[in-house]
């Protein structure tokens, strides 16, 4: 049997099946994977001993405000990427403002009367756990994510990777930050960029594979 | 252009709302203006243009199974032009050749110049074979024969949801036995 184009035309017609909004994929897939890291974060870490106090510490709660923000730019991002047509310019912006959040809040510690010098507070006592704990802990948000944008049409493949990596690094994050005792902005550019890096090339080489429609 | 560009910009939101008949009209309305720009692909990339149908229905594949990735408030044209420039390319890194599709090919002012389809696809026809025989029977009465829903349940005594599914299923394994091969 050949199958002309017409032909094909006519059953693509007839096809009304309705399709998920890649949005309202991602947001099901992410609040799927929740469970999943978070099981994996009380098991094997769990938050601070000091948390009761450490909420006062307003660099403690500055922390989520730089995941947070990192990871709902990344959203924004990741979705405009799903999109062929989309050039990524622009709105690339958008991730300017977790790295301005952080400089500004650099800059304030800077200023401020320390105990600590400054090299002590961004090597602090977390480091080698904040490089396993957040890439760990991505692993079932990148899954989520890419299932997501797999379902949409991203025109660059390893970006859209790399960003779904940027958003699930941002979400581990800020589990993890509720562990991590090192509470300097310093310590946060440092090491979680570091991780975060680490999930974006994996989300990356991902996305070459998996991302392509 | 822009006349054209608005006219298949309202097609899509009609077809979004369930107008078959406005879907049907659109995927007739761009599949000259794909193939001409596929031929133009292939020829740059040294091809023989007669692979021309074979990219334009993997392009249709695409737009079909990517609908819901076009955002309502935008024009149509620059969507529909950026899945076919990337089903070039892909067509052609599958067949292992040097690529090289300039922007000009799917370009939003593209020259309307129709063309005729000369030589059949054959890729599709090939992998219909391989689907079970069910989607098989729908996909022929639907397409080929061109049956309705309605008919096409009466004759392989199904109930239209069923063939609904049926087509839905068959469609979306082809195209995935498209994309693997």
């Amino acid at each position: 049997m050949t199958m002309k184009t017409d032909d094909l035309i006519r059953a693509l017609a007839l096809d009304g099946k309705s399709r998920w909004r890649v949005g309202n994929l991602l947001t099901v897939a992410l609040i799927a994977a929740v469970p999943v890291s978070v099981i994996a974060f009380f098991v094997k870490m769990g938050v601070r001993p000091d948390i009761a106090t450490a909420v006062y510490n307003p660099f403690f709660d500055f922390k989520f405000v730089v995941t947070m923000s990192l990871a709902l730019s990344a959203v924004a991002l990741s979705l405009h990427l799903s999109r062929p047509e989309a050039s990524g310019r622009g709105i690339v912006l958008i991730l300017a403002i977790p790295v301005l959040l952080l400089a500004g809040a650099i800059s304030v510690e800077m200023m401020m009367p320390q105990t600590r010098p400054w090299i002590t507070r961004l090597v602090g006592n977390n480091s080698r756990v904040c490089l396993m704990a957040i890439p760990i802990l991505s692993m079932p948000f990148l899954a989520a994510a890419l299932v997501a944008l797999r379902h949409g049409a991203p025109s660059r493949p390893v970006l859209a990777g790399a960003c779904a990596g940027l958003l699930s690094a941002g979400l581990a994050a800020t589990l993890y930050a509720s562990h991590c005792t090192d509470d300097s902005p310093l310590f946060v550019a440092t090491w979680y960029t570091l991780a975060t890096s680490l999930v974006v090339a994996i989300g990356a080489l991902a996305g070459s594979r998996v991302l392509r429609y | 252009m822009r006349e054209r560009d608005n006219e298949w910009t309202d097609l899509m939101r009609s077809a979004n709302a369930g107008d078959t008949a406005a879907y049907h009209r659109l995927l007739k309305a761009v599949t000259p203006v794909l193939r001409a720009a596929a031929r133009r692909g292939l020829v740059r990339a040294g091809q023989p243009v007669d692979q021309s149908e074979d990219v334009v229905q993997d392009i249709l594949f695409a737009v079909h199974l990517k609908r819901h990735t076009w955002d309502t408030n935008a024009p149509f044209a620059p969507w529909l032009f950026a899945i076919a420039r990337n089903k070039l390319i892909d067509s052609l890194r599958r067949r292992g050749r040097r690529i090289f599709v300039n922007i000009d090919d799917f370009s939003d002012t593209l020259p309307g110049a129709a063309a005729e389809e000369t030589v059949s696809a054959t890729e599709v026809s090939v992998h219909l074979d391989g689907l079970p025989q069910r989607q098989r029977d729908v996909l022929q009465s639907i397409s080929v024969d061109g049956v309705s829903i309605k008919d096409t349940a009466a004759k392989l005594s199904m109930t239209e949801g069923a063939v609904r599914v049926a087509l839905h299923r068959g469609l979306t394994n082809l195209a995935n036995k498209l994309r693997v091969e």
